[in-house]
């Protein structure tokens, strides 16, 4: 493994060189939140932090987007493709888990039979430089769905706080190519085994509780229970634990009029909704809450298994803490592991 | 790299009206581009996603068979939005058109197989395809018997009349044709399609039926498959599903983890039964 160093006070002029190539995403300060968002200068960038509230998938996949579009005196044979070069796109400070659920949006959107090719194209042009977890939240269970605080998964490079400098770890040749181009000093000794045992402490804190083949056999199994419904009961349906969940990915394509033209536009949707699964005809195969909610924990901790070898959770805590029921991922999933 | 999302551009040659009611319409359609036209295939049970910009997309069962290249039909029953406009297009007008999608009806595993063709009203559209290419000249002798119930709910709801008459006329397929409720022109069979079948008599070896209508007449179906000794290998089903991408992507059509828009919309009973009971 390869690593460089570069002391914390150097960071603000690392963005501000980067900048000049890349659109860079940073987790950042707005309205006492920190979200991840887009900077026009390294100073805005905040590294201090636990996770922002949203998460970084809208650079891949953003909330809306124009496929196609068409003049509204024209008909489909002069339909134009929104297809425009990507400009370079810096995702900076993001946690591990967030960079590790871009490997999962690449099985949907990005499989060798059946690629799309707006997710492609920005996916592409995305490099990634993430920052290792020494302090993980009290909400925080990546550990549990295969990842951990400093997993390299996903990421270009790895930045690992060891106090006023960070430890630089290079996981990719783009990460590799990105680092040449600055001027970073070499990694001493101590450094490393300062770091070594940081991540020790670090991932101690966030042991799994839960074997996720295990997990699947139950929920497999207790499709049909009562459980679903009780659980249920909390749930706003409010659907934003979908939102800002890295690795919900369902969407909604609609046709738009704007102006003298016709857009189709695909845009996030979310499977808590009634008119997710909604036909035409008034038939709703998850007409309730009950259905809804199991969706969502079937899709992610089963389905997904079957279909991408992995889970669609990363373990970020974001819907247990910006739930507005408390309605705990990690209390369901334990109470249907137990039985 | 291709567009998944980019409709071909297609004209509209006929827009049928086929029921009394006038609920359902046929749209027959051809290609605007040679280029489009020579690199399309399709197998009969496959969809295709429509499109009027404006109105949106929705999917609908490819109607014809794949043995005519030029034309392809959708049956269409007047529902929302986008069926609205559908309903409203005229010889000449243009539409996009995304597919083919999904799997289709299992052609390889029915070879030198009795085939028992079960539809309920509007889910007759695919197994239309499907029957339609069994009986071309080219690969009637690929198939042994061939038996097709259709049913709708009266004389005025049934779908490719023209085409039913002359199957009536052909010895190489036994068709019967049903009403729920006849009227006084009416001189076929009255009866609910799972009555129908069950006094078939069918000799259920080597014999695979493939059903697709509307969820009562599945219910009813079903049993009586069941009683007539089918295994639940030997039966494929059809299954509707909201969906909008079409491609395995958008999230909505799954029941369990098989996705209706790309495992299916063709499953066996057998595979059915593994799945939760969510559709």
């Amino acid at each position: 493994m390869d690593y460089k160093s570069i002391r914390k006070s150097e960071i603000t002029e690392f963005l501000d060189n980067l900048i000049k190539e890349y659109v860079i995403f940073a987790p950042i300060e707005k309205d006492d939140i920190v979200l991840y968002g887009r900077i026009k200068s390294g100073n805005e960038v905040i590294l201090d932090y636990s996770n922002s509230v949203n998460s970084p998938k809208e650079a891949v996949i953003p909330q809306l987007e124009t496929l196609i579009s068409c003049k509204t005196d024209k008909d489909i044979t002069c339909v134009k493709e929104h297809l425009d070069e990507q400009e370079q796109f810096l995702l900076f400070g993001a946690r591990p888990c967030d960079a590790r659920s871009l490997l999962f949006l690449d099985k949907v959107f990005s499989d060798e039979e059946c690629k799309d090719i707006y997710y492609v194209n920005r996916r592409n042009a995305v490099t990634i430089i993430s920052l290792g977890c020494t302090l993980p939240q009290e909400t925080c269970f990546c550990t549990t769905t295969g990842g951990g605080p400093f997993s390299t998964d996903g990421s270009d490079l790895l930045f690992i706080d060891i106090g006023d400098s960070y430890i630089v770890q290079i996981i990719t040749e783009k990460g590799a190519e990105l680092v040449e181009k600055l001027d970073l000093r070499k990694t001493q000794d101590d450094e490393l085994t300062g770091m070594d045992m940081l991540i020790k402490k670090s991932r101690a804190s966030i042991e799994p509780e839960i074997e996720l083949d295990k997990l699947k056999d139950k929920l497999d199994r207790s499709f049909e229970g009562s459980a679903w419904e009780i659980l249920a009961e909390k749930c706003l349906s409010c659907g934003i634990c979908t939102y800002l969940c890295p690795a919900c990915h369902c969407f909604d394509i609609v046709d738009e009029e704007r102006k003298c033209e016709v857009e189709r536009i695909r845009l996030w949707d979310s499977c808590q909704f009634p008119h997710f699964t909604m036909q035409t005809s008034g038939f709703n195969p998850r007409p309730t809450y009950k259905e809804r909610y199991r969706q969502r924990i079937m899709h992610k901790f089963s389905y997904c298994i079957d279909n991408y070898g992995m889970v669609g959770c990363v373990g970020c805590g974001r819907c247990v803490t910006q739930c507005p029921v408390n309605l705990d991922i990690r209390q369901v999933l334990t109470s249907f592991y137990g039985k | 790299m291709k567009n998944l999302y980019l409709p071909i551009p297609m004209k509209v040659e006929k827009n049928l009206i086929e029921t009394e009611d006038r609920n359902i319409k046929t749209l027959t359609l051809s290609f605007l581009n040679k280029r489009d036209e020579e690199s399309f295939g399709f197998m009969p049970g496959q969809f295709a996603e429509l499109s009027v910009l404006g109105a949106g997309e929705a999917p609908f069962g490819i109607a014809s068979s794949p043995m005519y290249k030029k034309h392809l039909d959708f049956s269409i029953s007047l529902a929302g939005l986008v069926t609205t406009e559908l309903h409203n297009l005229d010889p000449g007008d243009t539409v996009g058109m995304r597919g083919p999608l999904g799997n289709g009806y299992p052609i390889d595993m029915l070879q030198n197989k009795n085939v028992l063709i079960i539809g309920g009203g509007f889910g007759f559209s695919t197994l239309r395809a499907f029957t339609s290419f069994m009986l071309h000249p080219e690969n009637r002798k690929q198939y042994e018997d061939i038996s097709v119930v259709y049913g709708a709910r009266n004389p005025g709801l049934l779908l490719y009349r023209n085409e039913l008459s002359e199957w009536e006329k052909r010895n190489d397929v036994q068709l019967h044709v049903t009403v729920d409720k006849g009227d006084e022109n009416w001189e076929g069979r009255t009866g609910v399609v799972p009555v129908i079948v069950k006094e078939l008599r069918v000799d259920t070896e080597n014999t695979v039926a493939l059903v697709c209508g509307p969820p009562v007449m599945i219910k009813f179906t079903l049993p009586v498959l069941a009683e007539l000794g089918f295994a639940p290998e030997q039966v494929y089903l059809s299954l509707e599903m909201k969906m909008k991408c079409g491609i395995g992507k958008c999230g909505r059509c799954n029941i369990g983890s098989k996705y209706v828009c790309t495992d299916g919309p063709v499953f066996s009973l057998a595979q059915l039964n593994l799945l939760p009971q969510e559709y």
